[in-house]
């Protein structure tokens, strides 16, 4: 756990010396600011929440979060650092686990950072807080499991850009799971329990509830699973292929 | 118990044979030098040894442990440089071995401690707080060498640690691992012969995976057909005279030209052990021909090296 966290430290930092942070919170917020205004007609709704910002965070996840993770392991491989990490008194669940939980705590920064429109709501009207804590808690964990996809894709290869595509893809892939993009060619030759299987893993359905104030437990549990399937994931894949 | 100990271990990747089944045992107190051309499989060994790759067959310890099934013991025991010295480009070298430090255990004002002596150590004071991919060469090697001799291991793996060094620097390294050499085990590759005779008490040629020759540095000399050759130099060219004479001896086996155009002398290449230089001198002095210079080789190291390696090929 000692070293779990200082891989953790380490990581985290790593972050703010180069631009990476600031480029990617500055693109956050403006990003998640424009569409909640411009696209979501935050005033035009007239209601004292943050429906709108919420809504549109898987969608600035889908590429935002590869663009994140694609360098976890891709750039240690081409670099030989890999090589020189491994071989300290480090074992391999533990790197995935410290640059994990670095990452997800990056996230965590850069929504703690959307703060000033929650003040703002609360200037403006009378929200339901409850909903908005919600909101964030499902957010935060949304990204967890987007990450932990990105972190997977990144052990495929020592390319940031095959990393970034492959997992931009694999997240779309889950956003989108249940609805008619992915499912309307084979909707009517799969079976309904299949179809219910594919539907129930869509990170659109379990967020759409936790963004709406019910924070479910079986919510939790699933994002809490996905990342837990893709960290183990990431561990095979970086035993599998350091070595190439 | 030897504090390296390696048997049978083979690595393929795919149907290349990297390595095919090399055993050996290093004690305290050695410097092994791995010699051996590009591919020839001395990487390879190296990071199975450093428990980054799984071998294929056979099996090794560091300090009794072995390097698959107890891998973070084995791994606490060693320091390892890989060949380029990789780190983390954007850190600065001080930030990058208080990181190493802390991974090794070490905690505050003890971390800060073993950093300052391995900063010493290696003489990085100057270069500290600079981003270690703004650093030259030197200093980046350096990073890695505090790196890995940070914990004061027992045993010390360096893969080509003086590579793309200038001579200054090289002569720094090679001091710096001469002055552990007493208290580890170390095993350093490399493909410049002379530092096998600079550091190394033990030579080991690898060629194609396999080991070929294994000794010392003066075993590997006495291979050389110069070894104990005599070179000899007059003022002007050597009479012929003189030259059939030598080559007539019973003691000499051919005598060569010095094979650059600016040198006049010859070498003297002796048959068995004789003592040729003896002869050489005596022959001189008896057919009246001042001698400028006279000097008994060791051998050619790049010889031999040359010699082992293209036969195994
Ligand atoms: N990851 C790898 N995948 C495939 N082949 C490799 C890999 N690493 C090394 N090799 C091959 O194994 C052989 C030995 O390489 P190496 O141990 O690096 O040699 P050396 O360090 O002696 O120059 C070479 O033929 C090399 O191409
Ligand atoms: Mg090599």
């Amino acid at each position: 756990m000692r070293t779990v966290g200082v891989i953790f430290r380490r990581e985290l930092a790593a972050y703010f010396t180069t631009p990476v942070a600031y480029v990617f919170i500055v693109i956050f917020l403006v990003l998640a600011g424009a569409l909640t205004f411009y696209v979501g007609n935050f005033f035009e709704r007239g209601q004292a929440d943050l429906q709108a910002f919420f809504d549109f965070h898987p969608w600035l996840y889908l590429f935002l979060i590869p663009a994140l993770s694609m360098r976890l392991w891709a750039e240690e491989r081409k670099s030989g650092s890999l090589e020189m990490l491994l071989t300290l008194p480090v074992t391999v669940p533990q790197a995935v686990l410290g640059k994990f939980l670095a990452a997800w705590v990056f996230v965590g920064i850069a929504l703690a950072l959307t703060v000033p429109l929650w003040l703002t709501v609360n200037y403006l009207g009378h929200p339901d807080n409850g909903v908005i804590l919600g909101g964030y808690v499902g957010s935060f964990l949304m990204a967890g499991a987007f990450l932990s996809i990105g972190a997977a894709c990144s052990a495929l290869s020592k390319s940031q850009v095959i990393a970034f595509v492959i997992s931009a893809a694999v997240c779309f892939l889950f956003i989108a799971m249940g609805s008619r993009i992915v499912l309307g060619p084979v909707q009517t030759v799969l079976p309904t329990w299949l179809l219910q299987t594919v539907t129930s893993l869509s990170f659109l359905d379990h967020f759409s509830g936790i963004a709406r104030g019910q924070v479910a437990f079986s919510d939790v549990i699933f994002f809490g699973s996905v990342m837990a399937l893709f960290l183990f994931a990431n561990t095979l894949l970086v035993e599998l292929k350091k070595a190439d | 118990m030897h504090l390296i100990e390696i048997e049978g271990l083979a690595k393929s990747f795919g149907p290349i044979e990297a390595v095919r089944g090399v055993s050996f045992s290093v004690n305290r107190g050695e410097v092994l030098g791995f010699l051996g051309p590009n591919g020839a499989g001395k990487s390879t060994t190296m990071k199975m040894l450093a428990g980054f790759l799984t071998p294929t067959a056979g099996w090794a310890r560091i300090c009794g442990h072995d390097v698959v099934t107890d891998g973070l013991a084995a791994r606490r025991r060693l320091g390892y440089l890989p060949e380029g010295a990789p780190a983390y480009p954007d850190m600065a070298a001080g930030d990058f071995l208080m990181f190493i430090a802390r991974i090794r255990g070490y905690r505050g004002a003890e971390a800060r401690r073993v950093v300052a002596d391995a900063v010493a150590r290696v003489e990085l004071g100057a270069v500290f707080n600079q981003p270690i991919e703004t650093l030259s060469k030197g200093f980046k090697r350096r990073v890695g060498l505090a790196q890995a001799l940070l914990h004061d291991p027992d045993v010390l793996i360096l893969d080509e640690p003086t590579d793309g060094l200038d001579p200054n620097q090289k002569h720094h390294v090679r001091e710096l691992i001469a002055g552990m050499a007493q208290t580890k085990a170390i095993i350093i590759s490399t493909h410049i012969l002379e530092e096998v005779d600079a550091v190394c008490t033990r030579a080991m040629v690898i060629a194609g995976g396999r080991v070929l020759v294994d000794g010392t540095p003066a075993e590997l000399e006495a291979r050389s057909p110069y070894h104990h050759a005599v070179y000899v130099r007059t003022i002007g060219a050597v009479p012929d005279v003189i030259i059939a004479e030598l080559t007539a001896l019973p003691q000499v086996r051919r005598v060569e030209p010095s094979g650059r155009a600016d040198d006049p002398g010859v070498y003297v290449l002796p048959s068995g052990d004789a003592d040729t230089a003896a002869y050489v001198r005596h022959l001189f002095g008896l057919r009246g021909v001042t001698v400028a210079e006279l000097r008994v080789e060791r051998g050619r190291l790049d010889g031999v090296f040359r010699d082992i390696t293209q036969a195994a090929a």
